[in-house]
């Protein structure tokens, strides 16, 4: 098995509105790959397509080598933690430990016990009474005891106080570990990514702006400050990723394979926030395509 | 999954199986004293030479149980429709956990399988429990009142044996159905207690009537089976008969007065004025009341009637089972399509 995901112009529309469009990717197994992008970019789509809770209008996808929702042996090699980690609310955590256990083949029955029992969470609880932390705990859990080779996340934490996201995020990053797992998170906050993650996707508007090994990523992205130029007059294989200006400075964060030897730029390196930040803003105005994926 | 399924479902299981359980006891105590009492009031007033007097107080004492029992049994599929039926998938649809559900390793069609099943099955088991308590308690009734209200007019045969399992077994899979579609509970509950309603009140007036060819008889206006003189006009000057046909337990669709060219007429003639006082009431061998009918016969009046008489009762209720079963298979073929093809 070597790749995670393979997407080819995938799409999902609604009614007239495409949530996901020509999105095409590639993604090795064996990878925390974390799916950034604004509210709305089509994140939860393409999380839901992959998961097979969603039948895409366009394109095709191969999860693991399998079709999504194939069938009972393809739901089982994948965990999907959806947004909002839902619960039957009238349920008690041992009843949704008893729900895994039926209805997943492979259910690790004393993994699910020990991760409640370590997490804090009490057996004869509803989850009705439970906080947002705790329930995003109960379904990691299900997602992991379920034993899936790879581990679907949409926004696990997006409604959960700064700590319990820290502890939820060790949680998955001690499972991945412990179970090989691959992970496939969404998230709106760079941080939880930059934490856990090792493959990067951004996804703006519906498409996908880039993708990568985030320590690829890191290397070949680099901040430049000088005089202030047009940013059109650049050799070949750089590519404009954004540029500002103030009155007397020029700055440019840039895509290039080589190092830079211009002397008139000062070169610096570039954080995932910021690498990440400058792909969202709009695409720059030298007209280059940002949209690019980098292998 | 049926695990789940139960997990989920057995309180409103566990009320509604335990009213239905309570009622059929207090039915069989009760029903047992109603027989005897029939049995017994029946073979007096064999013995003393004319059991109308009895039949008619027999029936009149029981009336409130009756038409109560009667309500209650057909109440019952439009409530788990309503209740069982249209949150099955709606509630889930709602609060989200169907994606939670959906993730474990099990096909959403199995899903669906199961829990339609399980839930429709039992729903089918409570209605078929209650409709047969009811039918055997009201049996003696059923037949006491076999002219007066028989077991193949409207709301009796709805309440009746077979019939209350189709309709249940319809309501149920509709509500499922309706509430995969506006993925709301409330509204899929109102919508499914509308459509149900609507079709309870269309099928036995338009469907049922016609679902056989009915028997069509022009007969003679006796005293034997002259049952009732009523007012047909707002001026009280038209009067319309009520008159029994040969076959007890009939359903009477039409009935109407024809004169000798065999059409309808529109009024009787106006000396009948004087006969509907009397020939009700008075005894068949007093010479005015003889005089009436003989006039009538005389003058070529009769009576066109169109039923369906008694002995289809069995064929209707399995008819009615067909019918609604067959809308029942439609509906949740339709569930299964939509959760594959749209519900994504």
């Amino acid at each position: 098995m070597t790749t995670l995901l393979r997407t080819r112009e995938l799409g999902k529309r609604y009614r007239r509105r495409w949530a996901l469009r020509d999105c095409t990717l590639d993604i090795p197994a064996g990878r925390i790959v974390g799916l950034v992008g604004p509210n709305g970019a089509g994140k939860s789509t393409l999380l839901n397509i992959a998961a097979g809770q969603l039948a895409p209008s366009a394109g095709s996808i191969e999860v693991l080598g399998g079709h999504p929702a194939s069938g009972p042996a393809q739901l089982a090699k994948v965990g999907f933690v959806a947004q909002d980690t839902p619960a039957y609310a009238a349920l008690t955590v041992a009843d949704h430990l008893r729900l895994g256990a039926r209805l997943n083949p492979r259910w690790d029955a004393a993994a699910a016990r020990n991760r409640i029992e370590r997490v804090g969470l009490d057996p004869a609880q509803r989850t009705g009474t439970l906080s947002g932390g705790q329930r995003a705990q109960l379904a990691l859990t299900l997602g992991v005891a379920k034993r899936p080779e790879l581990l679907i996340l949409d926004e696990p934490v997006a409604a959960v106080d700064p700590l319990a996201r820290r502890e939820f995020l060790q949680g998955l990053m001690e499972a991945a570990a412990e179970y090989e797992l691959s992970v496939l998170l969404s998230s709106h906050l760079v941080t939880d990514v930059e934490r856990v993650c090792d493959y990067l996707v951004v996804l703006v508007d519906s498409h996908v702006r880039v993708a990568g090994d985030v320590d690829e990523l890191l290397s070949s992205h680099h901040r430049l400050t000088g005089p202030r130029r047009d940013p059109g007059t650049l050799p070949a294989g750089q590519h404009v990723v954004s540029v500002s200006h103030t009155e007397r400075q020029t700055t440019l964060l840039l895509r290039a394979e080589s190092p830079i030897h211009d002397p008139a730029w000062t070169v610096s390196r570039v954080g995932l926030e910021d690498l990440v930040l400058a792909y969202l803003s709009p695409p720059t105005a030298a007209g280059r395509p940002a949209l690019e994926v980098l292998r | 999954m049926i695990w789940l399924t139960w997990r989920q479902f057995r309180v409103q299981a566990a009320v509604v199986f335990g009213a239905i359980v309570a009622l059929a006891v207090v039915l069989v105590v009760t029903g047992r004293e109603l027989a005897d009492s029939y049995a017994a009031g029946l073979a007096a007033c064999t013995a003393s030479g004319g059991c109308s007097a009895f039949l008619t107080n027999f029936l009149r004492d029981h009336d409130a149980q009756y038409y109560g029992l009667a309500a209650v049994t057909m109440a019952l599929p439009g409530i788990l429709g309503v209740f069982w039926g249209a949150p099955l998938v709606s509630r889930e649809l709602e609060t989200g956990t169907h994606r939670l559900v959906w993730s474990q390793s099990i096909t959403r069609t199995r899903w669906l399988a199961v829990k339609l099943g399980l839930v429709g099955l039992a729903s089918m088991l409570a209605a078929g429990l209650l409709s047969l308590a009811v039918s055997w308690w009201a049996t003696p009734l059923d037949e006491a009142g076999a002219s007066a209200r028989p077991r193949l007019s409207p709301v009796v045969f709805a309440a009746r044996d077979l019939a209350p399992i189709g309709y249940v077994a319809f309501a149920f899979v509709v509500g499922v159905a309706v509430g995969m579609l506006v993925r709301r509970a409330l509204p899929a509950m109102a919508v499914t207690l509308a459509i149900f309603v609507a079709l309870q009140i269309a099928v036995p007036l338009w469907v049922r009537p016609s679902l056989l060819p009915p028997v069509e008889a022009t007969v003679a206006i006796t005293p034997e089976n002259l049952r009732g003189i009523g007012m047909s006009s707002p001026d009280g000057t038209a009067r319309e008969l009520t008159i029994a046909v040969e076959e007890s337990g009939s359903w009477i669709l039409d009935s109407d007065t024809v004169g000798a060219d065999g059409a309808p007429v529109g009024a009787l003639p106006a000396w009948f004025s004087e006969c509907d006082p009397i020939m009700l009431t008075g005894p068949p061998t007093d010479p005015a009341v003889r005089n009436c009918f003989d006039r009538l016969a005389e003058e070529g009046y009769r009576q066109h009637i169109t039923y369906h008489p008694g002995s289809r009762y069995w064929t209707f209720q399995w008819l009615e089972v067909a019918l609604y079963g067959a809308a029942t298979l439609a509906a949740a073929g339709f569930a299964f399509w939509w959760l594959r093809k749209r519900l994504c």
